[in-house]
């Protein structure tokens, strides 16, 4: 693999000769940047990063999927919202290089190959938005959500979005939204606009 | 954040040897919640993160005796979908279903809610542990009222752990392991309070990592978190309790308050109350005020004190299923 | 002069419906470019760094070290030596360079030696203030000190209410990048039409050389009309590394910082007057700050302007802190609050209902008839009469509820405004405006004013906004938008559609002022056999499209709209009072307004208002250290905002009816963003029973009401 070399070098105090012995068998990659690959949306995408990039800059500096934003950059806001190996996370506070091997699905995904997931239209439908800038987490951890949550009740919903914060107050449009698509998915009335309900 | 470099360590052997004597050589990487955080800030800015996530024997819930044996590395999200930690650990359940986003259960690990450092925002400013200024706290003249009411020496911080009260108040220990070897230490004692800015709020040494949890047998337990919202937020304060019982009368409790102090804060003097009685919902509320026996507030958080005592009593109602 | 006024209410076809937003799928999809996303060819990023001190001034600068960093292309030095700086996270210099990261280190490599300064951040503490408290000067009216000793009953409070930070999710900032000399600007902006002339004054470069594009912007609140000097800045860094785009973005913590603040509010205020609720009497002795340069008084006494004596005394407090900027309904909130919170006061104190002491008193207000029926009719939304209780609720359980409610008023009249519509000879409509989607629904709102007036539907419309090269519209602030935007659509769909039956008329051998367009159809007024179909209508231009422009005017707005909304709002919360915990279980919102053009837009503005006013009223609040005089929470983590489950259910009346239609467009972004916190502040007295004169109503705040500082009265 390219990329690897010894890191003892890296580490510049070493207490007993025992620990400097441990470290030259160890395989660390950086601080350079490394060639990764990263699926995204199923696709395997390759491009070199820094071991401190998060998935998150990654996404939407170097792969141009910029639906997941970056809000908060500590893991409060859910604005950057993205679902590795079908459990919604956060991408401001993963490494890049952590999420090789893993799914990661962004936002993208929802309207790709001429399907549209019932989730999309459901938030236009029930106005879950208005400066948008939330939005594609809302919807990302709505999806993760309804994935584990097909029959969701009222408070349910509301106690599955506790990651994600709105500022312009859109709440009450993405609790309506989230039951719309829930009834989509599940076979009931379809959401005007899903393709693939 | 500095740049570091990178050791995806795939056995525990491997994670060891990759760890120094010192933070700022190397730090273990889990769910990354608080430590990328950290290093944004520029609060910790080690050379090397080494990765245990994918070191197999760091996972799993398994039975384990009468108890149970949580991996390291389990999330919350593994802790909240455990029927073995739901039906015999409540108060443990309730402290991972306290951390209200699904995407931080996702990602957050036990060891890593264990080992997260505080949340004191002189902290987080550069300040260090103690967040003192030219020698001088600034928390106890300044803005305070997240921080303890129950300080240690010049640690003024409270323990940011979500699970640590539920932890202690059920005895748990706690097994740190090293290149050179292993030791277990009970819960209670993994958390220390640090008096100089380079100490840490845990017993964990630099090369050292945390691999699982250990839970004996629970009594009656829950855990009740005082929170002013419910998307995600820390609580304010977190009292949770274990009693053994015979019949209706306790026969031995542990009461540990959380947020309240720089460490998971037994109320020793508070559980004796409890013993051979009953618990009504007179005998709780006294309980929760010998449970603040002590505190001390500082400028802004002597409401910390009734929240305090509130807590104690609401979380002993649940245990035995009282309503309050 | 053509007629420009809207269509009878039951006439219309478009506006009036509920129509999901044009931009909704957009959003919705991940797919919408922000200024944030903007990405170019090479291009490289900025950093800023600030200062850690709240007043110092700058000893020397170095850059030598970051000029050598990896990956570096410009650096740029603001404050140089010498400078005196005057709050924490004031900009001092600016690096570009290939990644963001690497601009970062080298930004960290820059060494400054600053020589602190002492400094000032606690405005609360007036007395402390000294030359820093700048006064307003005593207003009177009447004989306040007769009233006061004549009055039955005089309440007496303190009441305070703290800055808050914009937090726009997407931060401040932008992609520029030049191309000889022609700049390309993409700012998250509030105002697309103005910002570039007001970078061109920065950079002293003519306005015809900035190209401004801006499809979507991750709100503003008020505090994103400038270009900023991070604009400039990032113009420079650009030019500097030979013209490659530079994106520039605050990061949280500067966001929160600098990037914009409502004034804080203190106040102690007196209200008196007689049993039976007449007010006769007010004064207050109010400060406030709006950062360094000391920022602007609230208008107090609040819609009840008309209280026969007053005094009022208002000082200006400067401090070391980022300053404020327009927030949504700027002062509004802080009077509504100080006034409504002292007048329910002073009808506790009376053992009267509030709802009817403000009744009582409409005489002073400039719109009784209109406030008492929305008084009314949020009282019935609310349950007022089954739930609403004198002060304290005498339930036994620690759970106590209770009911407030206070009132609103705003202008909201359109702003100046041009809108170009093209019909092109297929049959396709464009319609450009310089304007911008702030999260109102602009583009759906324009679409579907030009759909009304063209007999079309709203996707026959192609609406372009967000771009400097089409005709000028207003700033969105104020709530001046819909209006404006609607109004200019109007004139230049008709102005168009008069075109249009130039060119038809003869083949319908009719008279061009005898036609009229509905249902897709050109017609002979009310003659529906006489008529062709749009497309083939449009194909009677031949090859050359229709192009025609509308303006509003504010001086003229020709009935299409016009300003003043009152409103009214209900917050029922329940406390817990063994741990001072808010919850809120209901909001009622009685919204007025003019004519509606998307209710569903419409609906979203006021909850949307209501929400964040929410948060404000029970968590946010910006924490500032007097000893190390920074933000200790600029971030989204202690700086709290409320989250899905939070905020109870709310429920919203749009006061739509045939007289307020007639009033035209009106804006209603901000009036109902004004008085939720005021009526959560009065629900928690009227539950709890005395008054938490601090906001937030945190659990601290709120027990400190109840028990004392030192909690003394807990055990009692």
């Amino acid at each position: 693999m390219q990329g690897v070399g010894a890191g003892a070098g890296a580490v510049s105090v070493l207490a007993t000769p025992e620990e400097a012995a441990a470290q030259s068998s160890v395989k660390s990659l950086g601080p350079a940047a490394v060639p990764v690959t990263l699926t995204v949306n199923g696709k395997p995408m390759k491009t070199a990063i820094e071991p401190r990039e998060t998935l998150l800059d990654t996404l939407r500096s170097k792969l141009d999927h910029t639906g997941a934003k970056r809000v908060c950059d500590r893991g409060t806001c859910g604005a950057c919202t993205v679902i590795v190996d079908s459990k919604v996370q956060y991408a401001c506070t993963i490494l890049a290089i952590d999420a090789q091997g893993k799914q990661i699905q962004t936002i993208e995904s929802l309207t790709a190959n001429g399907k549209v997931h019932p989730i999309v239209p459901a938030f236009v439908n029930n106005d879950a938005q208005q400066c948008g800038y939330c939005t594609p987490g809302f919807v990302m951890a709505a999806k993760g959500f309804l994935d584990k949550n097909p029959n969701p009740t009222y408070e349910q919903v509301k106690d599955g979005l506790g990651g994600n914060l709105c500022r312009c107050g859109t709440y009450v449009g993405v609790r309506k939204a989230v039951l719309e698509a829930a009834k989509a998915l599940r076979g009931g009335a379809g959401v005007k606009g899903a393709s693939n309900a | 954040m500095n740049n570091f470099e990178y050791v995806n360590a795939t056995s525990l052997k491997e994670a060891a040897a990759a760890l120094a004597s010192s933070w700022t050589d190397a730090v273990v990487l889990a769910g990354g919640t608080d430590l990328l955080g950290l290093m944004k800030d520029y609060v910790m800015s080690p050379k090397r993160l080494v990765n245990i996530k994918n070191i197999k024997e760091l996972g799993g819930i398994t039975k384990s005796g009468a108890g149970l044996r949580i991996g390291a590395t389990v999330t919350f999200d593994e802790l909240a979908n455990s029927a073995l930690v739901r039906q015999g650990y409540p108060s443990l359940y309730a402290a991972v279903m306290g951390v209200t986003s699904p995407q931080i259960r996702n990602m957050g690990t036990v060891g890593g809610d264990l080992c997260q450092r505080p949340r004191c925002w002189y902290f987080r400013l550069g300040h260090g542990v103690l967040g003192e200024k030219d020698g001088k706290s600034l928390v106890a003249d300044g803005e305070n009222k997240y921080h303890a009411i129950f300080p240690e020496g010049r640690a003024h911080f409270v323990s940011a752990s979500s699970l640590g009260p539920a932890l202690v108040a059920l005895g748990a220990r706690v097994k740190l392991v090293s290149a050179a070897g292993s030791r277990e230490l009970e819960a209670a004692k993994f958390f220390v309070a640090p008096q100089s800015n380079e100490a840490r709020e845990i017993a964990l040494l630099p090369n050292e990592i945390l691999t699982e949890v250990v839970l004996p047998a629970a009594g009656k337990n829950a855990t009740y978190e005082v929170r002013q919202k419910d998307a995600l937020d820390w609580p304010l304060v977190t009292a949770s309790v274990n009693l053994t019982m015979k019949g209706t009368a306790v026969t031995a409790a542990n009461i540990v308050l959380g947020h309240v102090g720089p460490t998971p804060r037994h109320a020793a003097g508070a559980e004796q109350a409890l013993i051979g009685k009953a618990v009504t919902a007179d005998l709780a509320m006294a309980v929760g005020e010998a449970a603040v026996k002590g505190a001390k507030a500082l400028s802004q958080n002597a409401y910390k004190i009734q929240l305090a005592r509130v807590a104690v009593k609401r979380a002993l109602l649940e245990a035995v299923g009282v309503k309050a | 002069m053509p007629n420009y006024s809207w269509p009878p209410m039951n006439e219309r076809k478009v506006m009036g419906k509920p129509h999901s937003r044009l931009d909704g799928f957009a959003k919705s999809s991940g797919r919408a470019k922000y200024p944030s996303d903007v990405n170019r060819e090479g291009m490289l990023f900025g950093a800023i760094l600030t200062s850690p001190h709240a007043h110092c001034t700058i000893q020397s600068i170095n850059t030598s070290e970051a000029e050598k960093m990896p990956g570096v292309s410009a650096i740029r030095v603001t404050a140089p030596a010498g400078t005196e700086i005057q709050w924490a996270g004031a900009e001092i210099a600016w690096v570009a360079a290939d990644t963001e990261q690497h601009a970062i280190d080298a930004m960290r490599a820059i060494q400054v030696q600053y020589r602190a300064l002492p400094h000032f951040v606690s405005e609360e503490r007036k007395s402390q203030a000294g030359t820093r408290a700048k006064p307003a000067g005593e207003q009177t009216t009447g004989d306040v000190d007769e009233a006061l000793k004549a009055a039955d009953a005089v309440a007496e409070g303190y009441y305070a209410i703290p800055v808050l930070a914009h937090s726009c999710l997407e931060p401040h900032g932008q992609v520029i990048e030049w191309k000889g000399d022609r700049m390309e600007y993409w700012p998250s902006s509030q105002a697309v039409s103005t910002v570039a002339g007001d970078l061109a004054q920065q950079l002293k470069i003519p306005a015809s050389q900035i190209h401004v594009s801006m499809d979507y912007m991750g709100g503003g609140f008020g505090s994103k009309f400038p270009s900023d000097i991070w604009g400039a800045e990032c113009a420079r860094l650009s030019k500097d590394s030979g013209g490659k785009a530079v994106k520039l973005f605050l990061d949280r913590a500067t966001e929160l910082t600098i990037a914009g603040v409502r004034p804080s509010a203190y106040a102690n205020i007196k209200v008196g007057g007689k049993k039976d609720g007449a007010i006769t009497v007010w004064q207050s002795e109010s400060w406030a700050t709006g950062g360094f340069t000391g920022g602007g008084m609230p208008p107090i006494p609040y819609i009840y302007t008309g209280i026969p004596n007053r005094r009022l005394n208002h000082a200006a407090i400067s401090v070391n802190a980022g300053g404020a900027r327009a927030w949504r309904a700027p002062n509004h909130q802080q009077a509504c609050f100080l006034t409504f919170a002292a007048i329910e006061d002073f009808a506790a104190k009376i053992h009267m209902d509030p709802a009817e002491v403000l009744v009582k008193n409409l005489g002073f207000t400039a719109r009784a008839p209109l406030y008492e029926r929305q008084i009314r009719l949020a009282q019935e939304m609310a349950e007022w009469k089954k739930l609403w209780h004198p002060r304290g609720d005498s339930g036994k359980s620690h759970i106590k509820r209770g009911l407030g409610i206070a009132m609103s008023t705003w202008g909201g009249a359109g702003h100046p405004s041009e809108c170009r519509v093209k019909i092109n000879p297929d049959g396709s409509v464009e319609l450009e405006q310089g304007t911008q989607d702030l999260g109102v629904g602009t583009r759906t709102v324009v679409a579907m004013v030009a759909a009304e007036t063209l007999g079309l539907t709203v996707p026959d419309i192609k609406v372009k906004i967000g771009d400097n090269s089409y005709p000028v519209s207003g700033p969105s602030g104020g709530s001046t938008t819909v209006g404006g935007v609607s109004s200019s659509t109007r004139k230049a769909a008709v102005h168009a559609l008069e075109e249009l039956f130039q060119k038809v008329a003869p083949s319908l051998k009719a008279d061009p002022a005898n036609l009229e367009a509905v249902g897709g159809k050109i017609q002979v007024k009310g003659d529906p056999s006489k008529s062709i179909g749009w497309k083939a209508a449009c194909q009677k231009l031949g090859v050359s499209s229709i192009s025609a422009t509308g303006k509003n005017d504010p001086k003229n707005p020709m009935g299409l709209n016009t300003q003043g909304a009152g409103g009214v709002q209900i917050a029922d919360v329940s406390v817990d009072t063994e741990t001072g915990v808010v919850k809120m279980n209901r909001v009622v919102a009685v919204a007025d307004c003019g004519l509606v053009i998307n209710p569903k837009t419409a609906e979203s503005q006021v909850l949307g208002g209501v929400i964040m006013n929410i948060c404000g009223a029970l968590m946010e609040e910006r924490v500032m250290d007097e000893t190390l005089g920074r933000v200790l929470n600029a971030d989204m983590e202690f700086y709290k905002l409320s989250g899905i489950k939070d905020i109870g259910e709310i429920v919203v009346h749009m006061d739509v009816h045939p007289d307020n239609d007639k009033r035209g467009v009106i804006g209603l972004g901000e009036p109902a963003a004004i008085s939720t916190i005021a009526a959560i502040s009065n629900a928690v007295a009227n539950a709890i029973g005395v008054r938490v004169p601090r906001v937030p109503l945190s659990p601290d705040h709120v027990l400190t009401a109840l028990y004392g500082k030192n909690m003394e009265r807990s055990r009692a």
